[in-house]
């Protein structure tokens, strides 16, 4: 059962509808081994901006404060998308690389595992 | 003619019964169906509510003498500690940011439980309960009355505290807390009294006041230890009371028992993420410590609620779900939080700071299997940062549980290094959670969370600037808007307790030695 209510059939309002964000949608992003960053992130995004604009002008923005950013070997990065293997196209837009309203997507830097090693 | 006395004084069971049980009758111009139609809904069975125990034998002349005298010797103090300086007394300033969290989250519970069982005490056909619910109804109100009283005094002396209410309806980490009451709100009555009756205040009740009321008496905080004592008397009535309807549900139909069960499941989940602050105020954020949040819930929850629970097994109840899964979080709870209120400082009401070299001693001791590895090394990181002048703040928002909204910071259950993401569908839409406790509360019931008011997203839809700015502006800035629409002032409020008024003042009245905690 959807929802235990007095009135049978009761909907109520998607709080996050795509349509409220006036364009945008919402993208979480998350870096692993990095916890330093006490969650992933909540940003809005238009659907037309290319991944490779999101790593080059977003991402500094979101997590450059780490001393380890600098150094990510982009060469090397994977992602995720929710809990699958994901493999953007830089050069393609956030949607046509499968980003949907709310899509959740997280960085790995093999060899960059935070403070000291300390997954931080 | 003989006259018949009728000043006698009736018995206490005469009284009792006459001012309870005969207080309530059968309607028959409308339907009792009609008259109470919200005690059907959830499925719960009720064959005889004649079958009910009175948990207590209280009558209202009774409560309304012992809640007198009650408030007469709380004022009493609370006007000697105000015309005594009272609030010099306490350990150090940065005590008072526990204070500020209790206030803007916990007070202005209270006072959604008055209102709880207020329409508990409307909905419930049974006159029993009716009026166990009318009486904590008052005790909340009062509760919620004399706390802010209380802390009103540190309010002429300490920022942070002068717009609870105001906080609690919008500010992001206090949706935390008013998110768990509103969903017991707008559930039935039976729902409603399983969630907070049980729930809370029989097997979490401990873990919210023992730290709040041995914290502030460890911490010099006389105010706050009189309230707690004067609420005392009035939350082991209501334990009782958590206790008592549980049972009755579960000896009134068999069929009752998996709609329980799954209350207890989804509300020791809904709570125990709430008690997230609490394990931070425990192991941060007072200077002198009382125990630690993994003590506390091994001695709370592992030992009290396991025997209550083991009780409770011949009813077929079993311990609620995932209770395991907060067991292994106990070592990382409040490391997790307090890491969560360091990251946004900057938008907070109240003041996060690194600890001091004891301080991480005592935290090294008290969780040796996870505080050097896993969460020294950030807090040393921000210590060097902040020493040069650069305090570090997360300058992104952050993404947020759909249930109980706390930023996904918590770790998988078997995995501290990794952050723990859950996610459904629902409509075609994406949904995140941060545990498998909050994903199956979604799952249960998606219609309802699916309105849920999450402050990040909230934020980014433009429903959180004050009325006076347009967002489409050039040069518009988010966050100090924001905060301005929270009521929280930019460079008092929040902030690095180091750089904070709350502490300059303190070292004016005080004297600028160190903390009382690291003297004593």
């Amino acid at each position: 059962m959807p929802v235990i209510a007095l009135n049978p059939g009761y909907a109520g309002a998607t709080a996050d509808a795509e349509e409220r964000f006036h364009g945008q949608r919402l993208l979480y992003i998350g870096w692993a081994d990095h916890l330093m960053f006490c969650s992933p992130v909540c940003i809005p995004v238009s659907s037309a901006m290319s991944f490779g604009t999101l790593t080059e002008q977003v991402l500094p923005s979101l997590y450059g404060s780490h001393p380890d950013f600098a150094t990510i070997d982009w060469q090397r990065v994977e992602w995720r998308h929710g809990s699958e293997p994901f493999a953007p196209d830089p050069a393609r837009s956030l949607a046509d690389n499968g980003l949907v309203h709310k899509s959740s997507i997280t960085l790995h830097t093999p060899g960059l595992r935070g403070l000291g090693g300390s997954h931080n | 003619m003989t006259a018949t006395p009728t000043n006698r004084r009736l018995g206490l069971k005469e009284k009792y019964a006459l001012l309870t049980r005969d207080l309530g009758w059968d309607t028959t111009y409308q339907k009792m169906d009609d008259v109470f139609p919200y005690d059907s809904f959830e499925g719960i069975k009720i064959h005889d509510w004649d079958r009910w125990e009175d948990p207590f034998r209280l009558t209202m002349d009774a409560y309304w003498k012992f809640q007198g005298e009650k408030e007469k010797k709380l004022y009493a103090i609370i006007d000697a500690f105000q015309q005594s300086n009272g609030q010099l007394n306490i350990s150090d300033a940065r005590y008072l940011n526990a204070i500020k969290v209790f206030l803007t989250g916990v007070s202005p519970l209270e006072y959604a439980a008055h209102r709880g069982y207020a329409m508990l005490g409307r909905g419930l056909r049974g006159v029993g309960p009716r009026i166990a619910s009318q009486m904590q109804a008052i005790d909340e109100l009062r509760h919620a009355q004399t706390q802010v009283h209380t802390i009103s005094h540190y309010n002429k002396y300490f920022n942070g505290l002068h717009d609870f209410h105001h906080m609690h309806d919008r500010l992001w980490y206090l949706s935390v807390p008013k998110s768990y009451f509103d969903d017991a709100m707008s559930a039935g009555p039976f729902e409603f009294i399983t969630a907070i009756s049980f729930s809370f205040e029989y097997v979490l009740t401990n873990l919210l006041f023992m730290p709040f009321m041995s914290g502030a008496a460890f911490n010099g905080d006389m105010a706050t230890v009189t309230f707690g004592f004067s609420a005392q008397s009035d939350e082991s009535r209501h334990m009782t009371l958590g206790l008592e309807v549980v049972k009755f549900m579960l000896e009134q139909d068999p069929e009752n028992l998996p709609i329980v069960q799954k209350w207890i499941d989804k509300w020791f989940w809904r709570g125990y993420r709430v008690l997230t602050l609490v394990a931070m105020m425990m192991d941060y954020m007072l200077p002198k410590r009382v125990m630690s949040w993994a003590e506390a819930w091994e001695i709370y929850f592992e030992n009290n609620g396991g025997a209550l629970f083991g009780d409770l097994a011949r009813y077929g109840v079993r311990m609620p779900k995932y209770h395991e899964v907060a067991a292994k979080e106990k070592d990382r709870l409040s490391h997790i939080a307090w890491g969560i209120f360091y990251n946004y400082t900057h938008a907070a009401a109240f003041h996060t700071w690194v600890p001091s070299g004891d301080e991480m001693a005592w935290l090294s001791h008290k969780y040796p299997a996870t505080f050097d590895e896993l969460y020294r090394p950030r807090l040393e990181h921000w210590d060097a940062l902040e020493k040069r002048g650069e305090r570090w703040v997360n300058n992104a928002l952050p993404m947020l549980c759909q249930v109980c909204q706390v930023p996904m910071a918590f770790t998988e259950p078997d995995d501290a290094t990794r952050i723990c993401q859950r996610e459904s569908s629902y409509h075609g839409m994406k949904f995140h959670f941060c545990s498998d406790g909050c994903k199956d509360i979604f799952d249960g019931e998606p219609e309802k969370y699916v309105q849920a008011w999450l402050p990040v997203h909230q934020i980014f839809q433009g429903n959180c600037f004050p009325e006076d700015v347009d967002p489409t502006a050039p040069g518009f800035e988010a966050l100090p808007e924001v905060l301005r629409y929270y009521h929280v002032a930019v460079g008092q409020d929040g902030g690095d307790f180091n750089a904070s008024p709350d502490k300059h003042n303190w070292e004016r009245w005080t004297g600028p030695a160190t903390p009382k905690a690291q003297t004593a």
